[in-house]
C-alpha cells in the first residue's frame, strides 16, 4: 500500500498532456466543437487531394458538365473519385465539385491564414509600440486607428478589388487586399492590454531588476498576452475569410480558381436554382457555414480562456 | 464641447474616406468610358473608326482629362454643394437619381430587419440569461452562437434552397413578380412583401444572435447586482424585476451597438440584395463596380459613410438621455 502511494503520485496527479487537453476541451464545449468542425473540413480537403486529381478536376472542362451528385458511387473501377463517378456532382463548367470543394477549402484556408497571420502581426506590432513607448508614436498610431475604425472596411476592399485588373487577381493578392485594412482591431485590443499590463507589479519588478525593454516585452508581457493574441488571430482569420467571401460573391475574386466563394458566385451567376442544379451552390454554402460557425465557436471558447469572468453560467 | 469635438472628428472621418474612395477607382488601370464603348460596340456589332476621338470627347465632357488634383478639388467642391455628378455608365441619369431610385428598397429592407432583430434578439438574450426561464429557452444559445458568425448571404442561399426551390412556398428572387406594374395597389404591395420575406428572414436570422449574445452577457453581469437582489427581497414580482430592473439596465449598451450595427448591416444588406436580385443600393453598387463607374461608386460609398457617421452621432446624443449617469458636459 504505502510503496504504491509513494511510487505513483506523479503518475496519478499528472496525466498525459494530451488527456489534459482533451479534458479541457470537454469542459470548454464551444472550443471543442469548433476545433472538431475545422478538423473535419481539413481531413475532407486532404482526402480530396489524395484520392482525386484536384489540380485538373477542379478546373473547367475537366469532366462531363451538369451531372447530379451520386453519393453511392464512392469509387469507380479505376479506384479514383471523379473519373466517371461524381460524389458531389459536377457544375455547368464541367468541374468535379468534389475536387472543387477539396481544392477550394485549401485555398480558402490559405487566404484566411495568410491574411490572418499578417493582420495579427501588424496589429500586434503597432499595438505594442503604441502602448509600450507611448508619446508621439502612440498619438499617431491611435489617431490613424480611430479614424479608420468607423469606416465600413468592406466597402473599401470592394473598391480596391474592383480597381485591380481582373487578370492579376490571385489567391494571394486577395489575402493582401483583405489584410490592408484589417489590422485596426488587433491594434486596439493589444494596445489596451499592454497598457494595463505595463502598470502591473511584475513589469515594474522586472524593470527595477534591470531587464531591457525587449526582454520585458518577450519574457514578461508576451506570455500574458497569448490568449488575446490567439483570439485576435482567430478573429482575423474569420474576418479575412468573411471579406474574401464577400469580394468573391461580387465577382471580384480570382475567377479561375475554385475558391469556395467563387463557386457560390458562379452558381448564382448561372442561375443554378432556376435551372435546377441545386447541388452546385449547396455544397460550398454548407462548407462556408461550417467554417464561419466553427471559427465563431472557437472565438467564444478562446474568450472563455482570455477573460475567465465570461465563464458560462449553467 | 464634447459634441463639437465629436462632430469635427466625424467630419474628418468623412473627409478621409471620401478621399480614399475618390482616388482608388481613378488610379485603377481600368477606364470606364473605354469599357462602356467596347461593350456597346460588342452588343451592336458596330465598331466606330474614331474610337479615340469619342473617348476624348467623353473624357472632356466629364472633366476626366484634367489632372487628378484638379479633378479632386472640383469634384469635392460639387459634392459639398450636394451634386454627386452624372453616371458614366447610364449617362443622362445623375448619381442622385440612381441612388434615390434604389434607396427606398434598401431602407425598407434594412431598417425593418434591423429593428425586428434588435427587439427579438434582446428579448431572447434576456430570457436566456434569466435564471427562471424554462430549459428549452436556454438551449437556444448553442445554435445561436453558430448562427452569429454566418453571413446572411449564406443563410439566404439555404433559404432559397429549402423554402423557394424545394417547398416552392416563396419566390426565389426579384423585387416583384415579373410583368406586374409598379403601383400602390394592395395586390402589388402584398406581392412586394412576399418577395421581401426571404431576404428579410436571412438578415434577421444572422443578426438576431448578435443581439441575443450581447444582451445575455449584460444580463449575466446584472444578475449579481445589489439592486436586483434588493428588489427580490422587497418581494417585487418576477415580471417587474425582469422588465424594470433587469432588461432596462442591460439594454443600455445595446443601444450603442445599434448604430454600429447599421454600418455592418448596410454592407451585408448589399450582398443579400445582390443575391436576391433586389433593385436596392447593393445591386447598384455591384453594377457600378463591374463598370468602374467612378461617380456612382463614389456616390454610394459616400452615402453609406454619411449614414454611418450620422447614426454614430445620433447615438452619442441619445445615449445620455437614456443613461443619466453619463453627462456630455462632464467629459
Amino acid at each position: 500500500m504505502t510503496t504504491l502511494a509513494v511510487n505513483s503520485p506523479a503518475a496519478v496527479l499528472q496525466p498525459k498532456r494530451s488527456t489534459l487537453v482533451l479534458r479541457y476541451l470537454r469542459r470548454n464545449k464551444s472550443l471543442g466543437f469548433g476545433l472538431a468542425i475545422l478538423l473535419f473540413l481539413t481531413l475532407f480537403s486532404i482526402t480530396g487531394h489524395l484520392v482525386a486529381d484536384v489540380n485538373k478536376l477542379a478546373y473547367p472542362l475537366a469532366v462531363k458538365p451538369k451531372q447530379p451528385p451520386n453519393p453511392l458511387c464512392v469509387f469507380d473501377s479505376t479506384m479514383k473519385i471523379g473519373k466517371n463517378c461524381f460524389v458531389l456532382g459536377t457544375d455547368f463548367y464541367g468541374r468535379d465539385l468534389f475536387a472543387v470543394m477539396a481544392k477550394g477549402l485549401g485555398q480558402t484556408a490559405r487566404i484566411g491564414l495568410l491574411a490572418g497571420v499578417l493582420g495579427t502581426l501588424v496589429g500586434t506590432l503597432l499595438g505594442f509600440t503604441s502602448a509600450y513607448f507611448g508619446g508621439a508614436i502612440d498619438t499617431v498610431i491611435r489617431g490613424i486607428t480611430e479614424v479608420l475604425l468607423p469606416i465600413p472596411v468592406f466597402l473599401i476592399q470592394v473598391l480596391i478589388a474592383g480597381a485591380i485588373d481582373k487578370k492579376s487577381v490571385t489567391v494571394d493578392t486577395m489575402a493582401l487586399i483583405v489584410v490592408m485594412l484589417a489590422w485596426m482591431g488587433p491594434t486596439r485590443v493589444i494596445r489596451s492590454q499592454v497598457l494595463s499590463m505595463r502598470e502591473r507589479m511584475f513589469v515594474n519588478v522586472a524593470k527595477l531588476s534591470g531587464m531591457s525593454n525587449l526582454e520585458i516585452i518577450f519574457k514578461e508581457i508576451m506570455p500574458n498576452l497569448l490568449p488575446f493574441l490567439g483570439s485576435a488571430l482567430v478573429g482575423q482569420v474569420f474576418g479575412a475569410i468573411f471579406a474574401s467571401f464577400g469580394l468573391a460573391v461580387f465577382g471580384l475574386g480570382p475567377l479561375r480558381e475554385p475558391l469556395i466563394g467563387n463557386t457560390v458566385y458562379f452558381a448564382q451567376y448561372q442561375a443554378s436554382f432556376f435551372n435546377g442544379w441545386w447541388w452546385w451552390p449547396l455544397w460550398p454554402s454548407m462548407a462556408l457555414i461550417l467554417i464561419f460557425g466553427a471559427l465563431t465557436l472557437i472565438m467564444v471558447g478562446l474568450d472563455e480562456i482570455a477573460n475567465p469572468r465570461v465563464r458560462r453560467s449553467e | 464641447m464634447y459634441l463639437v469635438r465629436r462632430v469635427l472628428f466625424l467630419l474628418f472621418v468623412i473627409w478621409v474616406t471620401s478621399t480614399i474612395i475618390f482616388f482608388i477607382p481613378r488610379i485603377s488601370p481600368r477606364n470606364p468610358i473605354r469599357e462602356r464603348l467596347a461593350e456597346l460596340s460588342r452588343s451592336t456589332g458596330y465598331a466606330p473608326k474614331d474610337l479615340e476621338k469619342i473617348v476624348q470627347a467623353y473624357n472632356q465632357k466629364f472633366g476626366l482629362d484634367k489632372p487628378l488634383a484638379q479633378q479632386y478639388a472640383e469634384y469635392m467642391g460639387s459634392v459639398l454643394r450636394g451634386d454627386l455628378g452624372p453616371s458614366l455608365n447610364q449617362y443622362p441619369k445623375t448619381v442622385w437619381e440612381l441612388i434615390l431610385e434604389a434607396l427606398p428598397w434598401t431602407i425598407g429592407l434594412l431598417i425593418s430587419t434591423t429593428l425586428i432583430s434588435f427587439v427579438l434578439g434582446n428579448m431572447l438574450g434576456a430570457l436566456t440569461a434569466w435564471p427562471k426561464s424554462p430549459r428549452w429557452v436556454k438551449g437556444l444559445m448553442a445554435p445561436m452562437m453558430m448562427l452569429q458568425g454566418v453571413p446572411p448571404y449564406l443563410l439566404g442561399l439555404l433559404l432559397i434552397f429549402f423554402v423557394a426551390f424545394r417547398a416552392k412556398l416563396l419566390p426565389m428572387g426579384g423585387a416583384y413578380e415579373i410583368g406586374t406594374r409598379v403601383s400602390f395597389t394592395a395586390q402589388f404591395i402584398f406581392d412586394v412583401l412576399r418577395h421581401q420575406l426571404l431576404p428579410g428572414l436571412a438578415l434577421v436570422l444572422s443578426s438576431v444572435a448578435f443581439w441575443a449574445l450581447g444582451m445575455r452577457g449584460m444580463g449575466i453581469t446584472i444578475q449579481g447586482e445589489d439592486y436586483v437582489n434588493f428588489a427580490e427581497h422587497k418581494g417585487l414580482g418576477a415580471m417587474v424585476i425582469f422588465r424594470d430592473y433587469y432588461v432596462r439596465n442591460a439594454l443600455l449598451p445595446q443601444v450603442t451597438g445599434l448604430a454600429l450595427a447599421f454600418g455592418q448591416v448596410i454592407v451585408s444588406g448589399v450582398l443579400v440584395e445582390q443575391l436576391f436580385g433586389l433593385p436596392g443600393l447593393g445591386g447598384l453598387l455591384g453594377k457600378a463596380i463591374t463598370a468602374n463607374d467612378y461617380f456612382v461608386i463614389f456616390g454610394i460609398a459616400f452615402f453609406i459613410i454619411i449614414s454611418v457617421t450620422v447614426l454614430m452621432l445620433l447615438v452619442d446624443i441619445v445615449y445620455p438621455l437614456l443613461d443619466p449617469r453619463i453627462r456630455i458636459d462632464s467629459k
